[in-house]
């Protein structure tokens, strides 16, 4: 809107620089309260032991270091099960979670979009009611039953299996294809007499990759995120953020590693935010929920 | 849709029944592509929910099978139960406190920032919701430590405010408004990114016609304009923010413990774990999950159909 105001042939709008200052200042100081507590473990993660000691604690590093990162690998490397593991595992669940979920949410949000058939409105429905619920907690103890009765409590297919079952990523996609994809196209290729799956795999879904992307980012994150579960016993299945925790409970000597630490867990997601932020804003455009 | 209308003519010859079976058989191969998504999410969402109606009439211990006794746990809880009490009065203080806030905080903050260059809206945008990616609120162990070293006990010692340090985590006082506090900084999340997409969204040419209009300011075009073009992410972002406003209980178990000092922060994630994973009283447990339950879907009902109505 700023660049419309100074476009001849078009109408000004009303703003008043009051109105404008107000907003920056509220903007910033609510950046800063935002920005504050990550600045400082950033800068934690940078200082040698005297300086993480002073009193009173500076918002500034004089000499800045490595330490505390060679520190948590150190640490890590010490512990039984290889430090190398919990990443193959964090990975690994990340990775499997992600790609079925991707799957098996596309091919539903495409039937759910674009073709009709009785208790197609229930079914959706039901997704958007799940949405309203944290499936986790209300559902956990019962699905703690299930998964058991699976027989696989204390594999990796205890993490993996429920994510395929998340509603979020499907409710997103289902969303972006009944607003970005027509009839008409898919209709053509249906008369040209292309099977039901050829024309999900090769017109819808190439159509909705701002979808697909987000999904992925969204399962990956809440994946990569996973701390400690009931479904896990063995430690060599444990996941990165649980190991993290486990062997930085916050002593003295660790607090750099332990800083250290957290800017590693953090990293990953804001960088992966970073890359894809255009195409999640994107999907959000159509994530609106109509009564 | 095309095709419901092909068949239209034919419908006059059969019941509904026959008809829904009709169109069922001729479109079966939405079926196969719903299905394998559909056995999973009855499994680990549908199924557990409505199990845990069942359950929660029963006492099951998971070893010996599960022995009929109605309301007697729903009883047991509001009656002679004062830590479920105590956990349900923190877990609405929590919802009511952090939902609304965290809505209209990122409503705020994407309006803030909607007319801003792409570039410095993108920086921004950032800015405010990294926190909820992250979820690295043990950041705030370094601001609240206990002792003198803890950041914000050093700068009020060092401002003469307190003579000794504050333990922050195990004082009664601080512990809900620093949890409420952490969880706010930290939910700016899907309903954000939602609200930034809908006010993008809003077709600029509306703001042209408004000002035509007499719309003179900011307030008024947000009014008017703004908002009842964006009633459906309005509905998403609150749908987002009111099942995060419930889904709470990890925050406060990193920060606080569990169980918090006195309780004082217990919340019914807290007691279902308790009864769930510790105690292993399923049906206990299970009332507690579906008490849960209805306020998540009550408290989400009622403000959709109120924001539904807006603008009506």
């Amino acid at each position: 809107m700023g660049r419309l105001r100074t476009r001849r042939h078009q109408v000004v709008l009303n703003r008043s620089a009051g109105g404008d200052t107000a907003i920056n200042v509220m903007l910033l100081l609510l950046g800063i309260l935002m920005v504050l507590p990550m600045y400082y473990v950033i800068l934690n993660s940078f200082k040698p032991l005297d300086e993480l000691f002073v009193y009173p604690p500076k918002f500034y590093v004089v000499s800045p270091t490595m330490d505390n990162y060679k520190d948590l690998f150190t640490i890590m490397s010490e512990s039984w099960v290889p430090f190398s593991r919990y990443i193959f595992n964090t990975v690994l669940i990340s990775i499997g979670g992600t790609f079925g979920n991707l799957v098996f949410s596309s091919l539903a949000a495409y039937a759910l979009s674009k073709m009709v058939f009785p208790g197609r409105d229930f079914f959706f429905q039901l997704i958007v009611k799940s949405l309203m619920i944290s499936a986790g907690t209300v559902g956990g103890i019962i699905q703690f039953i299930i998964i058991s009765r699976l027989h696989v409590i204390d594999t990796y297919w205890a993490l993996i299996l429920p994510a395929w079952g998340t509603t979020l990523g499907l409710y997103l996609m289902k969303q972006f294809m009944e607003s970005n994809i027509t009839d008409a196209v898919l209709e053509s290729a249906r008369l040209d007499g292309a099977s039901e799956l050829r024309t999900f795999w090769s017109i819808a879904m190439p159509m909705v990759k701002p979808a697909w992307l987000t999904l992925i980012i969204y399962s990956f994150q809440g994946l990569w995120n996973t701390g400690d579960s009931t479904y896990i016993q063995s430690e060599q299945l444990k996941t990165l953020r649980c190991a993290i925790g486990q062997s930085l409970n916050a002593g003295v000597v660790r607090a750099g590693a332990s800083a250290a630490s957290t800017v590693i867990i953090m990293i990953v997601p804001i960088v992966v935010f970073v890359i894809s932020q255009s195409k999640i804003i994107e999907t959000m455009g159509s994530s609106g929920m109509k009564d | 849709m095309s095709k419901k209308k092909a068949k239209d003519v034919s419908r006059r010859d059969m019941t509904k029944l026959q008809w829904t079976l009709h169109l069922m058989k001729q479109n079966w191969i939405g079926y196969v592509f719903v299905l394998p998504f559909m056995v999973l999410f009855a499994a680990f969402t549908i199924i557990p929910v409505i199990a845990s109606l069942f359950v929660s009439l029963t006492s099951y211990n998971l070893i010996q099978p599960p022995t009929w006794v109605g309301f007697a746990n729903y009883v047991q809880l509001f009656l002679d139960d004062d830590l479920f009490i105590i956990a349900l009065k923190n877990t609405l203080i929590f919802a009511v406190a952090t939902g609304p806030a965290s809505y209209v905080l990122s409503f705020a903050v994407a309006w803030f920032i909607n007319e801003l260059p792409p570039k410095a809206r993108a920086v921004i945008t950032l800015i405010f919701y990294a926190p909820s990616i992250c979820s690295a609120y043990t950041i705030f162990q370094y601001f609240f430590d206990s002792d003198a070293y803890g950041l914000v006990n050093s700068w009020l010692l060092k401002l003469g405010l307190i003579n000794s340090p504050i333990l922050w985590f195990r004082d009664v006082r601080y512990v809900m408004p620093l949890c409420i506090a952490i969880s706010l900084w930290m939910s700016l999340g899907t309903a954000f990114l939602s609200f930034i997409a809908g006010l993008q969204g809003v077709d600029k040419s509306q703001y042209e016609a408004a000002a035509v209009d007499g719309v003179t300011n900011r307030w008024q075009e947000l009014w008017y304009v703004t908002l009842p073009n964006m009633k459906n992410q309005l509905m998403f972002g609150a749908v987002m923010s009111i099942t995060g406003a419930f889904g709470f209980g990890a925050v406060v178990t990193q920060l606080a413990g569990n169980p918090s000092v006195d309780y004082c922060a217990y919340t019914l994630s807290n007691h279902l774990e308790e009864y769930g994973n510790v105690r292993w009283e399923i049906g206990y447990a299970s009332a507690i999950s579906f008490i849960l339950f209805l306020l998540c879907i009550g408290s989400n009902l009622l403000i959709t159909k109120m924001i539904s109505k807006v603008g009506q």
